[in-house]
């Protein structure tokens, strides 16, 4: 195969990679979409193999490779709960992150296999490529684990704050930066080698340190990050190689991941510098505050029955704490009861419900909730108002409106969604603790609220059996 | 709203494709076609950080999970270099052994992510069901 047809070819699969995500304007063309992706990852690797024909221990190791990493990733993919994507999302980053340290190492110790120079005599552009490739890749790397590990309890969500961290991370980076300027110029073979493992170990530390600041509730924005680090890493690579596909990935990837997190951090009202800086967000910050002689109206699951079946108009609003409870399913059914005592049901979802970036919708598809029923924040607030009953599940400061109307609220400015303005408020929690952000929330109290406190899919299946 | 980000899509993919053009024509005139390589990879990378920003707008936020999935099964195609690094022949490079050590374990983390990512995307996205 000639340099220009693999070329081409590897043009051809970026472009699919790009239809590939054009595909998820809409879930109808999304499942085309998706086969446009593994379309262009097939092209991708047989002109690799096409173009540069490996050798008989090459072709084993080859196969071997690709049937154990296939193996795991498909019986990942067929056997993990969709509660658990966030997690598995933060792991697939990890691995990115990993492999483009792999592949700059293969690169710095056989550069004639790409083409890219001799042990020594390496081109300086492709080793500036290459050690960008490898910090952001092994920065992704440590900060993916360290995600992963706090996303699925392995580690406490709280932030943990080392003195002095701004001072150390910036010393790190800086570190970080010298390496890779004598990287680039040094001659000789052990000194590159050496300094290339130093940039690896240095960028694994860093890449640590960035994450344990940060607390649980921005992690939507941090898998985000990741996300978007994994794309850079990618693409830097993809500058060592001259790889098209690989260059034009690593872009969208890059931008992608930079969206989101530019989306979620708008959805909680903080600035993407301060998440980055840490320290917000613990697993709950002790008592909200002075209660007061201020009552709560408390309801049982009857209550709620009679006053949903005597609705016109229901707004499901889930959160993360439905996604715990695996109350979906029952939801789902509830919803359906009260489609067929002619009652209009419909879901609000916020911008940063659950652990990641659509993870709500996720999960509401798989209890099969069609997904024209499910509405985002800024297509369904103005509906609150004509609404009967907003029945709240597992949901907290997204629905505070001291976010809206108290300016002195820590939360103040974020989008919520206007649950309040609708003529009953059904709040299904487990006790009046605080949410996520510790602060307490006003809504509790207003009169057309009623708590119905319980386990979320115990409360749901009792109200479904009132129905 | 969305049919306005369709619009701005479309168009800006038109003039990216028309100043690419430009771009290249202009930079092959100007240079007798000796550029550095280095230098055209940079556009296509710039240019497609362009095409990325106006697509991924245009994702609907009820997909934001797959879209991650899938961007996470596309950057795989680091599996290219893993692939060169394993099939390095031991006449072609001194450092084959090694590069051939790094090469498989890339290989084998950017598989699991390969077929671990689409799998698990097309699994989500099987589940989006219309109204009956």
């Amino acid at each position: 195969m000639t340099a220009n047809l693999a070329a081409i070819l590897y043009l051809v699969s970026g472009v699919l990679f790009i239809l590939a995500l054009r595909g998820l304007s809409h879930p109808e063309t999304s499942r085309q979409g998706n086969y446009y992706g593994m379309i262009g990852m097939a092209i991708a690797v047989v002109t690799t193999l096409a173009a540069g024909v490996p050798d008989g221990l090459g072709w084993v190791l080859i196969v071997i490779g690709i049937s154990i990493g296939g193996a795991i990733g498909a019986i990942t993919a067929r056997r993990i709960p969709m509660t658990a994507m966030p997690q598995l999302v933060a792991a697939f980053h990890s691995l990115v992150g990993l492999a483009a340290v792999f592949v700059a190492a293969g690169a710095l110790y056989a550069p004639e296999a790409f083409g890219i120079g001799h042990p020594g005599h390496i081109h300086g552009a492709s080793l500036i490529e290459m050690s960008i490739g490898v910090a952001v890749g092994a920065l992704t790397f440590t900060g993916s684990v360290i995600a992963f590990a706090k996303l699925d309890g392995r580690m406490s969500g709280k932030p943990i704050m080392l003195p002095g961290r701004h001072i150390l991370n910036l010393a790190i980076f800086i570190l970080l930066i010298v390496l890779v300027v004598f990287f680039v110029q040094t001659e000789s073979v052990i000194g590159q080698r050496s300094l290339f493992w130093a940039i690896t170990i240095v960028a694994l530390i860093l890449g640590g340190l960035i994450i344990i600041p940060i607390g649980g509730a921005d992690m939507p924005v941090v898998v985000s990050m990741l996300n978007s680090y994994s794309g850079w890493a990618a693409a830097g690579i993809g500058f060592t190689l001259g790889n098209t596909a690989l260059i034009i990935t690593g872009a969208l990837v890059g931008s992608s991941g930079a969206i989101l997190s530019y989306i979620m951090c708008k959805g909680m009202n903080r600035s993407f510098i301060s998440v980055i800086l840490g320290g917000f967000g613990g697993e709950s910050a002790g008592p909200a505050g002075d209660l007061g002689d201020r009552t709560v109206k408390q309801g049982s699951a009857e209550d709620a029955a009679f006053i949903m079946k005597n609705a016109g108009k229901v707004v499901i609003v889930p959160g993360y704490g439905m996604a715990v409870a695996q109350a979906q399913h029952a939801l789902r059914e509830m919803a359906d009861t009260l489609k067929e005592e002619g009652v209009e049901v419909k879901y609000a979802i916020h911008p940063v419900a659950g652990r990641m970036p659509g993870h709500m919708n996720v999960l509401l598809a798989e209890a099969q909730v069609p997904y024209e029923e499910v509405f985002e924040l800024e297509d369904i607030n103005s509906e609150f108002a004509q609404t009967d009953v907003a029945f709240v599940i597992g949901a907290n400061d997204v629905t505070n409106p001291a976010a809206r109307d108290d300016p002195s609220s820590p939360i103040y400015g974020m989008p919520i969604l206007d649950v309040d303005k609708s003529k009953t408020v059904l709040f299904v929690k487990r006790s009046l603790g605080s949410g996520y952000a510790g602060i307490d929330n006003t809504l509790f109290y207003k009169d057309n609220n009623m708590m119905l406190f319980g386990d979320a899919k115990k409360m749901v299946e009792e109200i479904v059996k009132s129905l | 709203m969305k049919a306005y980000a369709q619009e701005a899509a479309t168009g800006a993919a038109d003039s990216a494709a028309q100043a690419a053009d430009v771009a290249a024509e202009a930079v092959a005139a100007a240079t007798g076609g000796a550029i550095d390589p280095t230098v055209f990879r940079l556009s296509i990378f710039v240019l497609a950080i362009f095409v990325g920003y106006y697509v991924v707008w245009s994702v609907t936020p009820a997909l934001h999970t797959p879209l991650m999935s899938v961007t996470n099964a596309i950057s795989s195609v680091i599996v290219v270099g893993a692939l060169l690094a394993t099939g390095v022949s031991f006449m072609e490079a001194e450092g084959a052994i090694w590069a051939k050590v790094f090469g498989f374990i890339a290989l084998v983390l950017a598989s699991v992510n390969i077929f671990g990512g689409f799998l698990v995307t097309q699994r989500m996205l099987a589940m989006y069901k219309k109204k009956k």
